[in-house]
């Protein structure tokens, strides 16, 4: 009987080392999933100040849609420093929904000036802008999927015990709160390669 | 076909891949084993050794050499080909390595790649550019941290971004799912099969007919029959390796690609965007002159335009390196619309 005993009570630490183990590697796959976008905003964050300074000239009068970039961009820029996964996700993810918004307005008036696009500078600058966008967006989607399966295995039964002792708490998702940024999608039927 | 559910398929695929290693790896363990078997029973010393006389003891097969020399030739051919297959694949097609980008083109290359690195969460692989004016694109390499991913010229200026975006997805897709690995494994493994099989013709050409001789001429009873049935059903797996292990080869490549698509899809959540690259890439008909037909299976498309993998059935999955671009363009177009739909990837909630 006392040996039935003892393999019980070794499988169950047995699997209380592995489900810890897995816990931990989950907590560690989040935080490196935040970090990643943490990496790609601060890189967005200092690729406007460049493409403000860029534009600037050009657009004497479109004063207003410059100034909204630069303030939408400093409010992100000092919500990041205070954000981690456990809190204030929602605040950021509201303060770079309005910097996208900012930044697509100031991408339509930009169209509308063929001859700043002509030099070269502006393009590159517009395709590292879209090669950012993409970047967050892409961060964004690694962290959600990672932080998801972290927040679902540490609310399963067995694991739940388990949960404590590994310090695991749930981190909020990244989600989008703007409409704006929930709109269509858009379609481009040219085939032409984009600039 | 419910080929809708992402993870499903991906399950489904990595099941099948391992059945066919498995059946590969017995089939190589058959060659030598089965080969010392036979040896052991031919040269089995009859009844009354005196019988035989002379002074020459009549030679006694009992340690498995072969089967213990193919799998070492083996195991070293698959570890020459995981250190040296992904350089030697990128020097036959030519590519150059591309790390500084000095045209917009290929800034937006490295950008898209990077993008999609952080998309699959893996490592950025090395970029390569293949001359060619043919769009075609492969992933090569061992791991995430030594991978490898070639386009052509005729990619970059074919594919518009997110065309490109797609493309690069799926090869992202072929180094995270191990496939660059399994199929550099793959290709080690079908040449020692040709090596021994080549070995075996010339065994029979000389030495074979003595030891077949022997055992027949010899006079024993029991176990002759057995003998000869092993011999040539070992024969004719020998001699039919190269075909064989050729075929396993090939059918891994054609679900792998439907895995990688899918994956690819999962990582951009945009699969109508994939669909469109290969519409175009199969559009541009002309075979790519660069990549050869060992590498022909790393390649998004099959870039020797046989006519094989535009169809569908039994004998296309056996021969093709690649699934009907078609059937391919379906799948991504009905997972786009599903995504359009409900708003969530297939797969992915």
């Amino acid at each position: 009987m006392s040996w039935i005993l003892l393999i019980a009570v070794v499988a169950a630490v047995v699997w209380g080392i592995s489900a810890y183990n897995g816990l931990i590697q989950l907590k560690g796959d989040t935080l490196n999933a935040w970090k990643q976008i943490d990496v790609q905003l601060k890189r967005r964050h200092d690729l406007i100040p460049n493409l403000v300074n860029a534009v600037k000239g050009a657009m004497d009068f479109e004063r207003d849609t410059l100034e909204a970039v630069i303030q939408a961009r400093n409010q992100a820029v000092k919500i990041q420093a205070e954000t981690l996964p456990t809190g204030g996700v929602k605040k950021l993810a509201a303060a770079e929904a309005t910097l996208g918004a900012a930044l697509s307005r100031l991408n339509v008036v930009v169209e509308r000036y063929p001859q700043l696009k002509a030099t070269a500078n502006i393009g590159q600058l517009q395709e590292e802008l879209t090669s950012t966008e993409n970047r967050v967006a892409f961060a964004r989607q690694l962290y959600n999927d990672t932080a998801t399966s972290y927040n679902v295995r540490q609310q399963q039964f067995p694991w739940t015990l388990i949960a404590g002792m590994a310090k695991a708490e749930i981190v909020e998702l990244w989600e989008i709160t703007d409409e704006q940024e929930r709109a269509v999608p858009k379609v481009d039927l040219s085939s032409k390669p984009k600039a | 076909m419910s080929g809708a559910n992402l993870f499903e398929q991906q399950r489904t695929n990595r099941r099948r891949s391992a059945v066919l290693v498995a059946i590969f790896l017995l089939f190589f363990a058959w060659i030598g084993f089965g080969g010392d078997y036979i040896l052991y029973l031919s040269t089995m010393p009859a009844a009354a050794p005196a019988a035989r006389g002379g002074s020459r003891t009549p030679y006694h097969h009992t340690f498995p050499w072969f089967g213990l020399g193919t799998t070492l030739l083996g195991i070293g051919m698959a570890w020459y080909g995981w250190r040296n297959g992904a350089k030697q694949v990128l020097w036959a097609s030519g590519a150059w390595e591309l790390v500084q980008a000095s045209k917009p083109d290929e800034q937006q290359l490295v950008n898209v790649v990077e993008e999609m690195a952080i998309a699959s969460g893996i490592p950025k692989p090395k970029v390569w550019i293949v001359p060619d004016k043919d769009p075609n694109a492969f992933a090569t390499g061992t791991d995430e941290r030594h991978a490898h991913i070639a386009v052509t010229e005729g990619l970059l200026t074919t594919l518009n971004r997110d065309e490109l975006q797609a493309v690069i997805g799926h090869e992202l897709a072929h180094i995270k799912n191990y496939d660059v690995k399994l199929m550099t494994l793959l290709a080690a493994l079908v040449g020692v099969l040709a090596l021994i099989s080549e070995g075996t013709w010339r065994f029979l050409g000389r030495g074979g007919g003595r030891v077949a001789g022997r055992s027949s001429g010899g006079g024993r009873k029991g176990g002759g029959g057995l003998v000869v049935v092993l011999l040539v059903l070992w024969l004719i797996s020998v001699l039919l390796a190269p075909i064989v292990s050729r075929l396993l080869a090939l059918a891994v490549s054609r679900k792998r690609e439907f895995l990688a698509d899918a994956s690819s899809a999962q990582f951009t959540r945009n699969p109508a965007a994939l669909a469109a690259a290969l519409r175009k890439i199969e559009d541009a008909a002309a075979p790519t002159a660069a990549i050869h037909r060992g590498c022909a299976h790393l390649c998004i498309a099959d870039p020797l335009g046989r006519r094989i993998n535009a169809r569908q059935g039994f004998v296309a999955d056996v021969f093709g390196t690649h699934p009907p671009m078609a059937v391919r363009i379906a799948r991504l177009k009905a997972m786009a619309y599903q995504y359009e739909k409900t708003g969530v990837m297939p797969g992915t909630a």
